[in-house]
Protein backbone atom coordinates (compact mmCIF):
# COMPACT_ATOMS: atom_id res chain seq x y z
CA UNK A 1 0.00 0.00 0.00
CA UNK A 2 1.15 3.53 -1.52
CA UNK A 3 1.56 6.28 1.40
CA UNK A 4 -0.51 9.22 1.03
CA UNK A 5 0.61 10.87 4.12
CA UNK A 6 3.53 11.13 5.49
CA UNK A 7 4.67 12.81 8.53
CA UNK A 8 8.26 13.48 9.46
CA UNK A 9 10.08 14.64 12.81
CA UNK A 10 6.98 16.69 13.30
CA UNK A 11 7.45 18.77 16.71
CA UNK A 12 4.19 20.86 17.37
CA UNK A 13 4.11 23.57 20.64
CA UNK A 14 1.44 24.97 22.35
CA UNK A 15 3.52 27.91 23.47
CA UNK A 16 5.77 26.89 25.66
CA UNK A 17 4.07 23.16 26.06
CA UNK A 18 5.02 20.56 23.66
CA UNK A 19 2.14 18.47 22.45
CA UNK A 20 3.63 16.37 19.86
CA UNK A 21 7.67 14.98 19.45
CA UNK A 22 9.48 14.17 17.08
CA UNK A 23 6.31 12.15 14.95
CA UNK A 24 6.95 10.33 11.99
CA UNK A 25 4.48 8.36 10.40
CA UNK A 26 3.09 7.03 6.93
CA UNK A 27 -0.39 7.09 6.14
CA UNK A 28 -1.47 4.67 3.93
CA UNK A 29 -3.85 5.59 1.30
CA UNK A 30 -7.16 3.90 1.17
CA UNK A 31 -6.90 2.46 4.44
CA UNK A 32 -8.43 3.42 7.84
CA UNK A 33 -5.56 4.08 10.20
CA UNK A 34 -6.84 4.59 14.03
CA UNK A 35 -4.82 6.99 16.49
CA UNK A 36 -5.36 5.71 19.86
CA UNK A 37 -3.88 6.58 23.65
CA UNK A 38 -5.34 8.68 26.67
CA UNK A 39 -6.36 11.73 26.75
CA UNK A 40 -3.94 14.43 26.20
CA UNK A 41 -1.15 11.77 24.49
CA UNK A 42 -1.55 14.12 21.30
CA UNK A 43 -3.68 12.01 19.00
CA UNK A 44 -6.14 14.56 18.29
CA UNK A 45 -3.76 17.51 17.78
CA UNK A 46 -1.89 15.43 15.25
CA UNK A 47 -5.28 14.86 13.74
CA UNK A 48 -5.84 18.43 13.53
CA UNK A 49 -2.67 19.49 11.97
CA UNK A 50 -3.04 16.95 8.90
CA UNK A 51 -5.91 19.86 7.81
CA UNK A 52 -4.25 22.95 9.64
CA UNK A 53 -7.43 23.48 11.91
CA UNK A 54 -4.86 24.24 14.58
CA UNK A 55 -3.89 27.09 12.67
CA UNK A 56 -6.97 28.79 14.55
CA UNK A 57 -4.93 28.39 18.06
CA UNK A 58 -2.60 31.30 18.88
CA UNK A 59 0.86 30.21 19.33
CA UNK A 60 0.96 27.49 17.76
CA UNK A 61 4.29 26.54 16.44
CA UNK A 62 5.55 23.44 14.27
CA UNK A 63 8.94 21.75 13.23
CA UNK A 64 9.04 19.49 10.94
CA UNK A 65 7.10 18.08 7.93
CA UNK A 66 3.56 16.57 6.69
CA UNK A 67 3.72 16.47 3.78
CA UNK A 68 -0.16 15.34 1.43
CA UNK A 69 0.59 13.58 -1.53
CA UNK A 70 3.99 14.33 -1.56
CA UNK A 71 3.16 18.18 -1.13
CA UNK A 72 4.17 19.61 2.47
CA UNK A 73 1.05 21.36 4.03
CA UNK A 74 2.92 23.66 6.17
CA UNK A 75 4.56 25.08 3.68
CA UNK A 76 4.29 29.18 2.49
CA UNK A 77 2.87 28.45 -1.18
CA UNK A 78 0.29 26.19 0.28
CA UNK A 79 -3.74 27.33 0.32
CA UNK A 80 -5.33 25.85 3.15
CA UNK A 81 -8.71 26.01 1.64
CA UNK A 82 -7.34 23.72 -0.75
CA UNK A 83 -6.16 21.45 1.29
CA UNK A 84 -8.96 21.16 3.41
CA UNK A 85 -11.43 20.53 0.58
CA UNK A 86 -8.92 17.50 -0.23
CA UNK A 87 -8.60 16.97 3.67
CA UNK A 88 -12.04 16.81 5.04
CA UNK A 89 -13.32 16.54 9.09
CA UNK A 90 -15.82 14.61 11.25
CA UNK A 91 -15.77 16.31 14.39
CA UNK A 92 -17.04 14.76 17.87
CA UNK A 93 -20.15 16.64 18.27
CA UNK A 94 -22.33 15.91 15.64
CA UNK A 95 -22.52 19.44 13.99
CA UNK A 96 -25.01 20.25 11.32
CA UNK A 97 -25.46 23.89 10.32
CA UNK A 98 -28.89 25.02 11.15
CA UNK A 99 -30.29 24.57 7.80
CA UNK A 100 -32.03 22.00 5.72
CA UNK A 101 -30.70 18.49 4.84
CA UNK A 102 -30.33 19.66 1.70
CA UNK A 103 -28.62 22.74 2.51
CA UNK A 104 -25.87 20.61 4.70
CA UNK A 105 -24.71 18.61 2.01
CA UNK A 106 -24.60 21.30 -0.66
CA UNK A 107 -23.57 23.80 1.07
CA UNK A 108 -19.49 23.30 0.92
CA UNK A 109 -20.31 22.60 -3.34
CA UNK A 110 -22.15 26.12 -3.35
CA UNK A 111 -19.69 28.07 -1.65
CA UNK A 112 -17.40 26.32 -4.16
CA UNK A 113 -18.89 27.79 -7.03
CA UNK A 114 -21.46 25.08 -8.22
CA UNK A 115 -24.73 26.92 -8.88
CA UNK A 116 -26.28 24.35 -11.24
CA UNK A 117 -29.38 23.21 -9.42
CA UNK A 118 -29.56 19.65 -11.19
CA UNK A 119 -25.46 19.28 -10.74
CA UNK A 120 -26.22 19.92 -6.92
CA UNK A 121 -29.08 17.39 -6.46
CA UNK A 122 -27.14 14.40 -7.85
CA UNK A 123 -24.07 15.73 -5.81
CA UNK A 124 -26.55 15.75 -2.91
CA UNK A 125 -27.97 12.37 -3.79
CA UNK A 126 -24.53 10.86 -4.39
CA UNK A 127 -23.08 12.20 -0.87
CA UNK A 128 -25.98 10.92 1.01
CA UNK A 129 -25.97 7.67 -0.07
CA UNK A 130 -22.16 7.38 0.84
CA UNK A 131 -23.17 8.12 3.96
CA UNK A 132 -25.81 5.79 3.93
CA UNK A 133 -28.37 7.97 4.57
CA UNK A 134 -29.97 8.24 1.77
CA UNK A 135 -33.04 6.40 2.41
CA UNK A 136 -33.90 7.67 5.73
CA UNK A 137 -33.91 11.19 4.88
CA UNK A 138 -34.87 11.50 0.79
CA UNK A 139 -38.61 11.65 1.32
CA UNK A 140 -37.96 15.14 3.78
CA UNK A 141 -34.37 16.89 2.35
CA UNK A 142 -35.92 20.57 2.97
CA UNK A 143 -36.49 19.24 6.98
CA UNK A 144 -34.13 21.21 9.18
CA UNK A 145 -31.37 18.95 10.13
CA UNK A 146 -31.44 19.64 13.66
CA UNK A 147 -34.43 17.29 13.61
CA UNK A 148 -33.07 14.04 12.90
CA UNK A 149 -31.45 11.73 15.46
CA UNK A 150 -27.75 12.65 16.62
CA UNK A 151 -26.47 9.13 14.66
CA UNK A 152 -28.09 10.92 11.32
CA UNK A 153 -27.21 14.34 12.09
CA UNK A 154 -23.32 12.61 12.25
CA UNK A 155 -23.44 10.74 9.13
CA UNK A 156 -24.98 13.87 7.51
CA UNK A 157 -21.92 15.95 8.66
CA UNK A 158 -20.14 12.62 6.73
CA UNK A 159 -22.27 13.10 3.94
CA UNK A 160 -21.33 17.36 3.88
CA UNK A 161 -18.05 16.24 4.25
CA UNK A 162 -18.00 13.93 1.55
CA UNK A 163 -19.59 16.52 -0.79
CA UNK A 164 -16.69 18.44 -1.67
CA UNK A 165 -14.71 15.49 -2.92
CA UNK A 166 -11.75 14.98 -0.29
CA UNK A 167 -9.44 12.31 -0.42
CA UNK A 168 -8.95 11.82 3.42
CA UNK A 169 -11.46 11.76 5.89
CA UNK A 170 -10.33 12.80 9.14
CA UNK A 171 -12.85 11.54 12.15
CA UNK A 172 -12.43 12.95 15.59
CA UNK A 173 -13.70 10.75 17.57
CA UNK A 174 -16.59 10.93 15.69
CA UNK A 175 -18.51 8.27 17.28
CA UNK A 176 -18.19 8.85 20.86
CA UNK A 177 -21.06 11.00 21.51
CA UNK A 178 -23.42 8.47 19.60
CA UNK A 179 -25.34 5.69 21.36
CA UNK A 180 -24.04 1.85 20.31
CA UNK A 181 -26.13 0.85 17.26
CA UNK A 182 -25.09 4.30 15.71
CA UNK A 183 -21.84 3.97 16.39
CA UNK A 184 -22.19 0.58 14.48
CA UNK A 185 -23.76 2.10 12.05
CA UNK A 186 -20.69 4.81 11.31
CA UNK A 187 -17.94 1.82 11.66
CA UNK A 188 -20.03 0.12 9.27
CA UNK A 189 -19.43 3.24 7.28
CA UNK A 190 -16.24 3.38 7.48
CA UNK A 191 -15.48 0.59 6.14
CA UNK A 192 -17.35 0.75 3.26
CA UNK A 193 -15.66 4.30 2.69
CA UNK A 194 -11.89 3.12 2.84
CA UNK A 195 -12.85 1.39 -0.27
CA UNK A 196 -12.71 5.38 -2.02
CA UNK A 197 -11.03 7.49 0.65
CA UNK A 198 -8.16 7.40 3.13
CA UNK A 199 -9.59 7.86 6.69
CA UNK A 200 -8.06 8.60 9.70
CA UNK A 201 -9.66 8.59 12.69
CA UNK A 202 -9.01 9.33 16.38
CA UNK A 203 -10.67 7.15 18.62
CA UNK A 204 -10.92 6.66 22.83
CA UNK A 205 -12.57 3.40 22.19
CA UNK A 206 -9.98 0.52 21.52
CA UNK A 207 -12.50 -2.03 20.52
CA UNK A 208 -13.42 -0.07 18.02
CA UNK A 209 -10.20 0.80 16.72
CA UNK A 210 -9.29 -3.16 16.49
CA UNK A 211 -12.52 -3.68 14.93
CA UNK A 212 -12.37 -1.51 12.02
CA UNK A 213 -8.67 0.25 11.30
CA UNK A 214 -5.64 -1.21 9.40
CA UNK A 215 -3.76 0.67 10.94
CA UNK A 216 -3.16 1.42 14.60
CA UNK A 217 -0.43 4.35 16.07
CA UNK A 218 -0.75 3.81 19.51
CA UNK A 219 0.40 7.79 21.42
CA UNK A 220 1.53 8.20 25.01
CA UNK A 221 2.46 11.96 26.24
CA UNK A 222 3.15 13.45 22.59
CA UNK A 223 5.12 10.28 21.02
CA UNK A 224 4.47 7.23 18.77
CA UNK A 225 5.01 4.30 21.00
CA UNK A 226 3.67 1.87 18.34
CA UNK A 227 2.86 1.64 15.02
CA UNK A 228 1.65 -1.49 13.33
CA UNK A 229 -0.89 -3.36 11.37
CA UNK A 230 -4.00 -3.16 13.51
CA UNK A 231 -3.78 -7.02 13.92
CA UNK A 232 -0.34 -7.14 15.13
CA UNK A 233 -0.91 -4.15 17.42
CA UNK A 234 -3.39 -5.83 19.70
CA UNK A 235 -1.96 -9.44 19.69
CA UNK A 236 1.28 -8.65 19.82
CA UNK A 237 2.55 -5.68 21.02
CA UNK A 238 6.53 -4.87 20.87
CA UNK A 239 6.50 -2.13 23.61
CA UNK A 240 5.11 -3.23 27.15
CA UNK A 241 3.64 0.22 27.42
CA UNK A 242 0.98 -1.04 24.55
CA UNK A 243 0.40 -4.32 26.04
CA UNK A 244 -0.76 -2.10 29.69
CA UNK A 245 -2.79 0.35 27.45
CA UNK A 246 -4.47 -2.05 25.75
CA UNK A 247 -4.98 -4.32 28.57
CA UNK A 248 -6.57 -1.43 30.11
CA UNK A 249 -4.02 -0.68 33.16
CA UNK A 250 -3.99 2.46 32.36
CA UNK A 251 -5.77 5.10 30.23
CA UNK B 1 -33.49 30.81 62.87
CA UNK B 2 -33.62 27.89 61.07
CA UNK B 3 -32.90 27.54 57.56
CA UNK B 4 -36.61 27.05 56.48
CA UNK B 5 -37.72 30.51 58.15
CA UNK B 6 -34.73 31.66 56.32
CA UNK B 7 -35.67 30.59 53.15
CA UNK B 8 -39.42 32.25 53.40
CA UNK B 9 -38.42 35.70 54.26
CA UNK B 10 -35.84 35.72 51.58
CA UNK B 11 -38.75 34.28 48.97
CA UNK B 12 -41.21 36.67 50.67
CA UNK B 13 -38.38 39.40 50.22
CA UNK B 14 -37.70 38.85 46.63
CA UNK B 15 -41.56 38.78 45.60
CA UNK B 16 -41.81 41.90 47.22
CA UNK B 17 -39.08 43.19 45.64
CA UNK B 18 -40.35 42.19 42.15
CA UNK B 19 -43.42 43.80 43.15
CA UNK B 20 -42.17 46.94 43.52
CA UNK B 21 -40.48 46.88 40.74
CA UNK B 22 -43.67 46.05 38.39
CA UNK B 23 -45.83 48.42 40.32
CA UNK B 24 -43.63 51.51 39.79
CA UNK B 25 -43.29 50.35 36.11
CA UNK B 26 -46.84 49.64 35.24
CA UNK B 27 -48.05 52.80 37.31
CA UNK B 28 -45.70 54.97 35.09
CA UNK B 29 -46.28 53.18 31.52
CA UNK B 30 -50.33 53.79 32.55
CA UNK B 31 -50.05 57.35 33.88
CA UNK B 32 -48.73 57.90 30.58
CA UNK B 33 -50.82 56.00 28.52
CA UNK B 34 -54.24 57.40 30.56
CA UNK B 35 -53.11 61.37 30.25
CA UNK B 36 -52.24 60.86 26.65
CA UNK B 37 -54.26 58.08 24.69
CA UNK B 38 -57.57 60.14 24.79
CA UNK B 39 -55.46 62.69 22.71
CA UNK B 40 -54.24 60.98 20.01
CA UNK B 41 -56.22 60.67 16.72
CA UNK B 42 -55.60 60.79 13.10
CA UNK B 43 -55.57 64.68 12.95
CA UNK B 44 -53.49 64.85 16.02
CA UNK B 45 -50.36 62.32 14.38
CA UNK B 46 -50.40 64.13 11.30
CA UNK B 47 -51.16 67.82 11.41
CA UNK B 48 -48.50 70.36 11.96
CA UNK B 49 -48.03 72.24 15.67
CA UNK B 50 -49.53 75.21 16.30
CA UNK B 51 -47.82 77.70 18.02
CA UNK B 52 -50.34 79.91 19.57
CA UNK B 53 -54.00 78.91 18.97
CA UNK B 54 -55.09 74.97 20.36
CA UNK B 55 -55.38 72.09 18.26
CA UNK B 56 -51.87 71.32 17.44
CA UNK B 57 -50.30 68.35 16.28
CA UNK B 58 -47.25 66.17 15.74
CA UNK B 59 -47.10 65.09 12.06
CA UNK B 60 -43.79 66.86 11.21
CA UNK B 61 -42.33 65.33 14.47
CA UNK B 62 -43.41 62.01 13.78
CA UNK B 63 -42.05 61.60 10.56
CA UNK B 64 -39.11 63.45 11.58
CA UNK B 65 -38.64 61.02 14.40
CA UNK B 66 -38.74 58.21 12.31
CA UNK B 67 -36.29 59.44 9.47
CA UNK B 68 -33.73 60.82 11.61
CA UNK B 69 -33.97 56.75 13.01
CA UNK B 70 -33.21 55.61 9.45
CA UNK B 71 -30.55 58.13 8.52
CA UNK B 72 -28.63 56.86 12.26
CA UNK B 73 -29.17 53.15 11.09
CA UNK B 74 -27.75 53.67 8.06
CA UNK B 75 -24.74 54.74 9.25
CA UNK B 76 -24.56 52.85 11.87
CA UNK B 77 -25.33 49.44 11.35
CA UNK B 78 -22.51 49.17 8.42
CA UNK B 79 -20.07 50.23 10.58
CA UNK B 80 -20.83 48.62 13.78
CA UNK B 81 -21.31 45.45 11.80
CA UNK B 82 -18.20 45.81 10.82
CA UNK B 83 -16.15 46.69 13.50
CA UNK B 84 -17.87 44.28 15.62
CA UNK B 85 -16.99 41.06 13.02
CA UNK B 86 -13.39 42.72 13.40
CA UNK B 87 -13.49 42.44 17.10
CA UNK B 88 -14.82 38.98 17.38
CA UNK B 89 -13.20 37.47 14.51
CA UNK B 90 -10.22 38.98 13.36
CA UNK B 91 -8.23 41.13 16.03
CA UNK B 92 -5.71 39.21 17.64
CA UNK B 93 -6.78 39.25 22.02
CA UNK B 94 -4.07 41.03 23.83
CA UNK B 95 -3.93 45.24 24.74
CA UNK B 96 -5.48 46.44 21.38
CA UNK B 97 -8.81 44.99 21.66
CA UNK B 98 -8.86 45.43 25.34
CA UNK B 99 -7.86 49.23 24.80
CA UNK B 100 -11.02 49.35 21.81
CA UNK B 101 -13.38 47.88 24.24
CA UNK B 102 -12.64 50.17 27.28
CA UNK B 103 -13.24 53.13 25.12
CA UNK B 104 -16.23 51.28 23.50
CA UNK B 105 -17.63 50.96 26.54
CA UNK B 106 -16.84 54.47 27.65
CA UNK B 107 -18.58 55.89 24.59
CA UNK B 108 -21.78 54.32 25.48
CA UNK B 109 -21.89 55.51 29.10
CA UNK B 110 -21.23 58.61 27.73
CA UNK B 111 -24.14 61.49 28.95
CA UNK B 112 -26.33 61.86 26.06
CA UNK B 113 -25.96 66.05 26.57
CA UNK B 114 -22.33 65.87 26.40
CA UNK B 115 -22.62 64.01 23.25
CA UNK B 116 -24.90 66.81 21.81
CA UNK B 117 -22.82 69.59 23.07
CA UNK B 118 -19.43 67.28 20.98
CA UNK B 119 -22.14 67.23 18.08
CA UNK B 120 -22.62 70.81 18.32
CA UNK B 121 -18.89 71.98 18.65
CA UNK B 122 -18.07 69.50 16.34
CA UNK B 123 -20.66 68.33 13.60
CA UNK B 124 -22.91 71.71 13.72
CA UNK B 125 -19.78 74.20 13.75
CA UNK B 126 -16.66 72.88 12.55
CA UNK B 127 -17.87 70.46 9.94
CA UNK B 128 -20.21 73.20 8.97
CA UNK B 129 -22.85 70.73 9.03
CA UNK B 130 -25.36 73.32 10.81
CA UNK B 131 -28.70 72.14 12.47
CA UNK B 132 -29.80 69.10 10.26
CA UNK B 133 -30.71 66.16 10.66
CA UNK B 134 -27.53 64.51 9.32
CA UNK B 135 -25.90 66.39 12.40
CA UNK B 136 -28.33 64.45 14.36
CA UNK B 137 -27.68 61.09 12.76
CA UNK B 138 -23.84 61.48 13.29
CA UNK B 139 -24.75 62.92 17.27
CA UNK B 140 -26.30 59.60 17.52
CA UNK B 141 -24.20 57.21 16.04
CA UNK B 142 -21.54 58.34 18.81
CA UNK B 143 -23.27 56.59 21.12
CA UNK B 144 -25.57 53.87 18.93
CA UNK B 145 -22.49 52.83 17.72
CA UNK B 146 -20.83 51.49 20.79
CA UNK B 147 -24.06 49.20 20.82
CA UNK B 148 -23.96 48.01 17.93
CA UNK B 149 -20.01 46.69 18.02
CA UNK B 150 -21.11 45.17 21.33
CA UNK B 151 -24.34 43.43 20.03
CA UNK B 152 -22.67 41.79 16.92
CA UNK B 153 -19.92 40.97 18.58
CA UNK B 154 -21.96 39.14 21.26
CA UNK B 155 -23.41 37.64 18.55
CA UNK B 156 -20.73 36.23 16.41
CA UNK B 157 -19.00 35.04 20.10
CA UNK B 158 -22.05 33.28 20.57
CA UNK B 159 -22.19 30.92 17.92
CA UNK B 160 -20.94 27.62 18.79
CA UNK B 161 -17.16 26.79 17.85
CA UNK B 162 -18.06 23.50 16.17
CA UNK B 163 -20.61 25.88 13.46
CA UNK B 164 -17.47 27.55 12.53
CA UNK B 165 -14.62 24.49 12.49
CA UNK B 166 -17.33 22.80 10.38
CA UNK B 167 -16.87 25.68 7.71
CA UNK B 168 -13.75 25.64 7.80
CA UNK B 169 -13.08 22.34 7.43
CA UNK B 170 -15.05 22.54 4.25
CA UNK B 171 -12.60 24.46 2.84
CA UNK B 172 -14.56 27.81 3.13
CA UNK B 173 -12.44 31.20 3.90
CA UNK B 174 -12.73 32.71 6.76
CA UNK B 175 -14.55 35.17 5.58
CA UNK B 176 -17.08 32.82 3.61
CA UNK B 177 -17.13 31.07 6.66
CA UNK B 178 -18.26 34.30 8.86
CA UNK B 179 -20.64 35.53 6.07
CA UNK B 180 -22.62 32.35 5.22
CA UNK B 181 -22.35 29.89 8.32
CA UNK B 182 -21.83 32.69 11.71
CA UNK B 183 -23.93 35.88 10.82
CA UNK B 184 -27.12 33.80 9.70
CA UNK B 185 -27.12 31.86 12.72
CA UNK B 186 -25.95 35.46 15.13
CA UNK B 187 -28.70 37.74 13.27
CA UNK B 188 -31.13 36.87 15.86
CA UNK B 189 -29.45 38.48 18.47
CA UNK B 190 -28.07 41.59 16.30
CA UNK B 191 -31.38 42.23 14.61
CA UNK B 192 -32.77 42.32 18.53
CA UNK B 193 -30.28 44.08 19.22
CA UNK B 194 -30.04 46.80 16.44
CA UNK B 195 -34.20 46.99 17.03
CA UNK B 196 -33.81 48.11 20.69
CA UNK B 197 -30.67 50.32 19.71
CA UNK B 198 -33.41 52.07 17.56
CA UNK B 199 -35.92 52.17 20.30
CA UNK B 200 -33.16 54.26 22.24
CA UNK B 201 -32.75 56.56 19.08
CA UNK B 202 -36.29 57.33 18.70
CA UNK B 203 -36.63 58.55 22.62
CA UNK B 204 -33.76 60.62 22.74
CA UNK B 205 -33.90 63.90 23.06
CA UNK B 206 -30.81 65.95 25.00
CA UNK B 207 -28.24 64.74 22.01
CA UNK B 208 -30.90 66.42 19.82
CA UNK B 209 -31.48 69.94 21.11
CA UNK B 210 -27.97 70.88 19.72
CA UNK B 211 -27.71 68.78 16.51
CA UNK B 212 -30.62 68.20 14.63
CA UNK B 213 -32.14 71.70 16.23
CA UNK B 214 -35.56 72.35 18.17
CA UNK B 215 -37.28 73.55 14.87
CA UNK B 216 -38.74 72.13 11.49
CA UNK B 217 -38.94 74.02 8.56
CA UNK B 218 -42.60 74.49 6.68
CA UNK B 219 -42.04 71.18 5.19
CA UNK B 220 -44.11 70.35 2.07
CA UNK B 221 -45.22 66.85 2.42
CA UNK B 222 -45.89 66.75 -1.67
CA UNK B 223 -42.16 67.52 -2.33
CA UNK B 224 -40.18 64.08 -2.53
CA UNK B 225 -37.10 65.77 -4.17
CA UNK B 226 -33.97 64.99 -1.35
CA UNK B 227 -32.37 68.09 -1.98
CA UNK B 228 -35.49 70.64 -1.92
CA UNK B 229 -34.97 72.65 1.27
CA UNK B 230 -38.64 71.83 2.01
CA UNK B 231 -39.16 68.15 1.12
CA UNK B 232 -38.96 65.72 4.33
CA UNK B 233 -36.63 64.07 2.95
CA UNK B 234 -33.91 66.60 2.65
CA UNK B 235 -31.51 65.12 5.00
CA UNK B 236 -29.87 68.54 5.67
CA UNK B 237 -32.54 70.54 7.09
CA UNK B 238 -33.22 71.56 10.50
CA UNK B 239 -35.46 68.70 12.40
CA UNK B 240 -37.37 68.57 15.61
CA UNK B 241 -38.17 65.14 17.27
CA UNK B 242 -41.01 64.17 18.73
CA UNK B 243 -38.99 63.59 21.72
CA UNK B 244 -37.42 67.02 21.38
CA UNK B 245 -41.00 68.44 20.64
CA UNK B 246 -42.27 66.98 24.22
CA UNK B 247 -39.34 68.57 26.07
CA UNK B 248 -39.96 72.27 24.19
CA UNK B 249 -43.88 72.37 24.79
CA UNK B 250 -43.39 71.26 28.07
CA UNK B 251 -40.48 73.93 29.03
CA UNK B 252 -42.34 76.83 26.62
CA UNK B 253 -45.58 75.72 25.23
CA UNK B 254 -47.33 78.54 24.80
CA UNK B 255 -50.45 76.71 23.20
CA UNK B 256 -53.39 76.57 25.90
CA UNK B 257 -53.50 72.97 25.18
CA UNK B 258 -49.54 72.64 25.45
CA UNK B 259 -49.56 69.87 28.25
CA UNK B 260 -52.59 67.74 26.56
CA UNK B 261 -50.39 67.73 23.55
CA UNK B 262 -47.08 67.02 25.92
CA UNK B 263 -49.23 63.92 27.38
CA UNK B 264 -50.40 62.88 23.70
CA UNK B 265 -47.14 62.87 22.34
CA UNK B 266 -45.51 61.25 25.31
CA UNK B 267 -48.38 58.48 24.82
CA UNK B 268 -47.07 58.24 20.84
CA UNK B 269 -43.49 58.08 22.04
CA UNK B 270 -44.21 55.49 24.71
CA UNK B 271 -46.32 53.27 22.24
CA UNK B 272 -44.07 53.24 19.31
CA UNK B 273 -41.06 52.28 21.47
CA UNK B 274 -42.89 49.68 22.81
CA UNK B 275 -43.89 48.33 19.46
CA UNK B 276 -40.13 48.67 17.87
CA UNK B 277 -39.44 46.19 21.24
CA UNK B 278 -42.19 43.90 20.25
CA UNK B 279 -41.26 43.78 16.77
CA UNK B 280 -37.59 43.06 18.04
CA UNK B 281 -38.91 39.98 19.60
CA UNK B 282 -40.98 38.27 16.75
CA UNK B 283 -38.59 39.62 13.99
CA UNK B 284 -35.60 38.04 15.74
CA UNK B 285 -38.15 34.59 16.18
CA UNK B 286 -39.16 34.43 12.26
CA UNK B 287 -35.81 35.14 11.30
CA UNK B 288 -34.39 32.61 13.17
CA UNK B 289 -36.93 30.10 12.39
CA UNK B 290 -36.34 31.54 8.49
CA UNK B 291 -32.59 30.76 8.81
CA UNK B 292 -32.49 27.61 10.70
CA UNK B 293 -35.30 25.67 8.50
CA UNK B 294 -36.54 24.49 12.15
CA UNK B 295 -40.73 24.41 12.53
Amino acid sequence: MQALIDIDQLDLYYGDFQALKKVSLDIPEKAITAFIGPSGCGKSTLLRTLNRMNDMIPGTRIEGSIKVSGKDIYSSDVDVETLRKKVGMVFQQPNPFPKSIYDNVAYGPRLHGIADKQRLDEIVESSLRAAVLWDEVKDHLKRSALGISGGQQQRLCIARALAVEPDVLLMDESTSALDPISTLKIEELAQELKKRYTIVMVTHNMHQAARVSNQTVFFLNGEVIEYAETEKLFSNPVDSRTEDYISGRFG
Amino acid sequence: MNAKTADKIATALIVTIAAIIILILAGLLGYILIRGVGHISFDFLTSPPETIRAGGGIGPQLFNSLFLLVLTMIITIPLGLGAGIYMSEYAKPGRGTDFIRLVVEVLSSFPSIVVGLFGLLVIVNLFGFGFSLFSGALALTVFNLPLMVRITEQGLKSVPREQKEAGLALGLSKWKTIRSIMLPIAIPVILTGTILAAGRVFGEAAALLFTAGMSSPRLDFSDWNPLSPFSPLNPFRPAETLAVHIWKINSEGLAPDAPEIAAGASAVLIITVLLFNMIARWFGRYVHRKFTATK
